[in-house]
């Protein structure tokens, strides 16, 4: 049995435990609201793109020529995986569902006899595929969108996938991150990003636009060599920021939870160091009744 | 025929504006080109330049636009760039000195991927073209200074 001691130092602690995970929720939802505003506002330009895209690429994609970034390189020998993770923990299952998939696909992907190539983007994602996976990680990138994801840093990275594309290093590419549903639920989703599969998007995109040909300024290939980049960091950019609030809202829900748990916990502490307390008082009531009452029989 | 053009200016950030014009002059990479209601399908890559916003027989709206493209139907005008600056808001000698500090540090990187192999190479290629991006986007915003000086 603890002692009352005891007992008031553990409540003490739950306390303060409590009142920091209270403190990270707060802030975990102020910042899952800034997340999900950026990610609303970047919409508008994905969609455009994505139309634009449609129009072309369902004409370029039979032509001979059409740029590797679309088709293809014809192999499909080494595959570069880009996972997305956060550089703080405490978010609940955030990272650790995202390194399941990651680990799913490299095996799939290494027993279908594909070379695999890995850049992690987050300290998470590194420190957790570097023991088992550490040879195949061509590097790591940590404080992406420290304070706030921008565009540049999407196309940096995008830059960064380009030159070794057009190096030759690897055939095909998909990135690994949290689609955002809401605070409590996020989806781990492996996209495609090379070669784009434009078939998929053409169909959602071929509502809005428009019928008719296009004239192209100047020739359709090199507003596709324009394009594909671009959308390249368009993609990698939307999944960051879905990342971003994937990890707010998990690390929300998870700090609740934590600081529910640390009622409960205070509330049983408080309730056994109140019997605790009431034993000591009882105990001491008998020996004092039993030692007048000893007096009183002698 | 549409009356007015619906026009929208967007960077991958947000949506800049979005608004019925009666005419909007955009830089595309071939030569300006204005954009009237009933315009054909066209889809062009633009240059770091400004976008001019008529209403009426005026200019509204004067926005300084990095690049990127744009999809132009008989009802609407999409401008995707990459960035957006109202042309009032740029500010001459920041430019200049922006300008200044790009200039002088082009030589150097240059000579450092030249020696470079390897890993090292790709990071600077990549700092490189990033470089060079923002030698002619100054350079435009200048240009576009300029203008503004002259309207």
């Amino acid at each position: 049995m603890p002692s009352l001691k005891d007992l008031r130092t553990s409540i003490r602690s739950v306390q303060s435990t409590q009142k920091i995970t209270a403190a990270m929720k707060v802030v975990a939802a102020s910042r899952l609201r800034r997340a999900q505003e950026q990610a609303e506002a970047a919409r508008p330009y994905a969609q455009r793109m994505q139309r634009v895209l449609a129009s072309l690429a369902a004409r370029m994609a039979g032509m001979p020529g059409a740029p590797p970034l679309l088709v293809g390189t014809g192999g499909q020998a080494t595959h570069l995986l880009v996972i997305a993770t956060s550089d703080r923990g405490l978010a609940g299952g955030f990272n650790a569902s995202i390194l399941r998939e990651a680990r799913r696909r490299i095996r799939e992907l290494e027993s279908a006899g594909k070379r695999v190539m890995i850049l992690t983007i987050g300290r998470k994602g590194r420190d957790g595929l570097r023991r088992d996976f550490g040879r195949l990680i061509h590097d790591s990138l940590t404080d992406v969108g420290r304070r706030q994801i921008s565009f540049d840093e999407a196309r940096n990275i995008a830059e960064r996938l380009l030159v070794l594309f057009r190096g030759g290093s690897f055939d095909t590419c998909s990135i690994i991150y949290n689609r955002f549903r809401s605070a409590i639920t996020q989806i781990v989703t492996v996209q495609q990003l090379i070669p784009f599969p434009v078939e998929a998007e053409a169909e959602s995109a071929a509502s809005g636009a428009a019928t008719g040909v296009y004239e192209f300024e100047p020739s359709e290939e090199e507003i596709l060599g324009e394009l594909l980049p671009q959308n390249l960091a368009v993609q990698i950019y939307t999944a960051l920021l879905e990342n971003a609030a994937s990890e707010q809202g998990a690390r929300m829900t998870a700090m609740d939870n934590a600081t529910r748990n640390a009622g409960d916990m205070i509330a049983r502490l408080t309730l056994n160091y109140n019997r605790t307390r009431q034993a000591a008082i009882t105990k001491e009531l008998i020996e004092i009744i039993s030692g007048a009452e000893a007096l009183h029989a002698a | 025929m549409p009356e007015q053009v619906s026009f929208e200016l967007v960077t991958p950030e947000r949506m800049v504006l979005s608004e019925p014009v009666d005419m909007v002059v955009v830089p595309g990479v071939e030569g300006d080109f204005g954009v009237l209601p009933g315009h054909s399908l066209l889809i062009s890559t633009i240059r770091p330049g400004t976008i001019a916003v008529y209403q009426g027989q005026s200019v509204t709206r004067r926005i300084f636009v990095v690049g990127g493209f744009a999809e132009v139907t008989p009802e609407r005008c999409t401008v995707l760039a990459d960035a957006a600056i109202p042309a009032e808001d740029l500010d001459r000698t920041a430019i200049e000195a922006e300008l200044q500090v790009v200039r002088g540090n082009l030589p150097s990187l240059r000579e450092r991927v030249a020696r470079a192999t390897g890993t090292d190479r790709e990071q600077l290629l990549i700092e490189l073209a990033a470089l060079e991006r923002d030698e002619r986007v100054a350079q435009a915003k200048l240009q576009a200074v300029a203008e503004l000086a002259g309207h």
